[in-house]
């Protein structure tokens, strides 16, 4: 009640600062503009990182596993080190592990009907549990086993592989190749390339590799709590295990700061925040120069140093929030329309990206209206009388 | 007339320190009374308009006090001082300080939308204050489409919306020509001040002599003599 009143009271003073701002329409349009295209930038920037970042783990996601066990070297999925098959007799002997099973991801190069060639990612489950399989949206899981068999992934990059039926055949180093299944998969691979699933054993007989053979050894604790020690265990024969979560953001890390298509972005995102910064800072501040002797002519009348605070901070905020809604709003029609054209456009807009955007609006807001803020509650009634 | 309305006791204030250190005003000690009309006058830079601020809750003497209706303003937390300005004093600023995004209705209920008061209530009111200083018509306009005149007008009704006690004019007419200058400070006279009301006006203009009540001349940042105005007539 008493605080509906106190609302209320306020009213009256933010309607004043609300129209003082809004009807300077040339002025609140290049407001809001601005802070509508920084934050244009930002989500943009963001968001497509995002969307590669998330395409980058993409494997790690569609697979799934709790815990992944790697070489200490592995940055990233694609660049898997295959280690020997003693490893998974060990992770298999570390108490609280509930399984583990080994997985072979790599890329080779099939013949497809009309006779191209085509680059793709094989992804090799283990044969007895099959654990890491995707969703199947037509044909039998099952047959995976039967001879040759293998799952082609309907995502952006099917259309590569000649639009294949059940009962396609392609070939793959000298092996044939049979579509027993489609797959979907939640999070489309960064690099382009089509994924085919088989069973472990077929993958590394069809696909020549090194002595050892195993990606990655995908581990399944027996309860999070032993997952701490699993790891220190697994360190000691000179391996890495890492949660989802953990390889994912070390993927998210390696590409951010270990490529020049991440540090790009990053500098991208500073940039327009330092542009959308400069941009409404300067225009809310000239803003509220020109206002400045209105606020002392206020001040002399007898409005408080608060009032003129909360005056200034509602005016902020208000033009923040609607250059925010406009920039966002704009983005998506952006990445929409993009998508729409472009049906692998890696862009995604999170929640964070689109926090990171309004904690950068909320301090551009913030900073802008500081400076001005100094400026008007500083002022001297006496200079307005003065005239 | 003889309730007081404000009284200034010794009044001091300079500016600067050291060398450049200027007594804008020296001692200065009146009464202005209820139901008059006090002009100041003097030469540029004799200490007018700093006395004014004084008196009227904008700026801190260096010495002295003032009483306004039985409190001493100087002695008020800043706060009170700012509810002082806002409750007890209106203000017509030379140059008017209207707003010029706001409309001529919004810029007279400032003070009353300051007091916290609704702003349905405070517009209607705003209104028939608009309606006194007959700018009724021009309620929805922006003071820019309006002539200096009527301007000065808007100003002095939302310095009367508050209904304070003490008025204060800074310069009335010196951006007016003569014969609107006299018709504004003739419509001050006849429809502002009344006997619960003091209206000091600081002014150069000659043309306007005529109707004070009193006139109390300024030299120097020292009261150098006051005489009482040239009847009036009705
Ligand atoms: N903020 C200030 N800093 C320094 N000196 C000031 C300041 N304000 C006023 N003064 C000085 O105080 C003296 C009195 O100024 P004030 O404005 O009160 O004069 P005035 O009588 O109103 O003059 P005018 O008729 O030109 O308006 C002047 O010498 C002025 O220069
Ligand atoms: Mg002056």
């Amino acid at each position: 009640m008493k605080v509906v009143r106190s609302v209320k009271a306020w009213l009256g003073i933010l309607r004043i600062a609300y129209k003082l701002l809004t009807n300077d329409r040339p002025k609140f349009a290049a407001l809001i503009v601005g802070i509508a295209f920084a934050v244009f930038l930002m989500v943009q920037m963001t968001s497509i990182f995002a969307g590669i970042l998330g395409r980058a783990s993409s494997t790690v996601t569609n697979i799934g596993a709790r815990v992944w066990v790697m070489d200490p070297a592995v940055k990233t999925v694609a660049n898997n080190i295959p280690m020997p098959d003693y490893v998974l007799d060990a992770v298999r002997s570390i108490d609280g592990v509930k399984f583990a099973v080994p997985l072979y991801s790599g890329g080779a190069l099939v013949r497809l009907q009309s006779g191209s060639y085509q680059a793709v990612t094989v992804v090799g489950l283990d044969e007895g549990s099959l654990y890491g399989r995707p969703e199947l949206v037509e044909g039998k899981i099952e047959d995976l086993y039967a001879e040759n068999a293998f799952i082609a992934v309907r995502d952006a990059e099917f259309s590569k592989l000649e639009k294949p039926q059940i009962g396609s055949e392609f070939e793959l180093n000298d092996h044939r190749g049979v579509i027993i299944g489609f797959a979907k998969v939640t999070s489309a691979g960064l690099f382009g390339t089509p994924t085919l699933y088989t069973t472990y054993k077929r993958a590394i007989q069809y696909i020549p590799s090194s002595r050892y053979t195993i990606s990655f050894i995908l581990v399944e604790p027996k309860s999070n709590a032993d997952i701490q020690y699993i790891q220190e265990q697994i360190r000691r024969i000179g391996y890495i295990a890492m949660t989802r979560e953990g390889f994912v953001s070390k993927i998210a890390r390696y590409y951010m700061f270990q490529t020049g298509l991440g540090t790009n972005i990053l500098i991208m995102t500073v940039v327009s925040f330092i542009v959308g910064l400069s941009i409404s800072g300067q225009t809310f501040y000239t803003f509220i120069l020109e206002n400045r002797e209105k606020f002392g002519a206020l001040k002399a009348i007898g409005a408080k140093g608060r009032e003129l605070l909360a005056m200034i901070l509602f005016q902020a905020a208000f033009t923040a929030m609607m250059g925010y809604g406009l920039g966002v709003g704009l983005c998506s029609l952006l990445i929409a329309l993009a998508k729409l054209r472009l049906p692998n456009y890696a862009a995604s807009i999170t929640y964070i990206n689109l926090g990171i955007a309004f904690i950068m609006v909320v301090i551009i807001a913030g900073i802008s209206s500081c400076i001005g803020i100094r400026k008007v509650v500083n002022i001297e009634p006496f200079e307005t009388f003065r005239g | 007339m003889t309730a007081t309305a404000v009284k200034a006791m010794g009044l001091v204030k300079w500016f600067g320190e050291g060398d450049v250190k200027t007594y804008a005003v020296r001692d200065v000690s009146f009464e202005a009374y209820f139901g008059e009309m006090l002009y100041i006058v003097g030469p540029s830079g004799s200490g007018k308009t700093t006395l004014l601020s004084m008196i009227s809750g904008i700026l801190r003497p260096d010495d002295g006090s003032v009483l306004v209706d039985n409190k001493m303003i100087w002695s008020l937390s800043n706060d009170q001082i700012a509810d002082f300005r806002l409750k007890s004093v209106g203000f017509v600023f030379q140059d008017y300080h209207l707003f010029p995004r706001l409309t001529t209705a919004e810029n007279v209920a400032i003070p009353l939308i300051l007091r916290r008061e609704n702003w349905d209530n405070a517009i209607k009111t705003a209104k028939e204050y608009l309606e006194i200083v007959g700018l009724k018509e021009r309620a929805e306009l922006t003071p820019r489409k309006l002539s200096g005149g009527e301007q000065q007008r808007v100003a002095i009704a939302r310095a009367i919306a508050g209904r304070p006690d003490i008025l204060i004019f800074d310069e009335p007419t010196a951006s007016l020509d003569g014969d609107t200058g006299r018709k504004i400070v003739d419509f001050i006279k006849k429809d502002v001040l009344n006997d619960r009301r003091c209206i000091i006006i600081v002014t150069h203009d000659g043309r306007i002599y005529e109707y004070a009540d009193r006139i109390m001349q300024m030299e120097d940042g020292r009261i150098s003599g006051t005489e009482q105005g040239a009847p009036h007539e009705e």
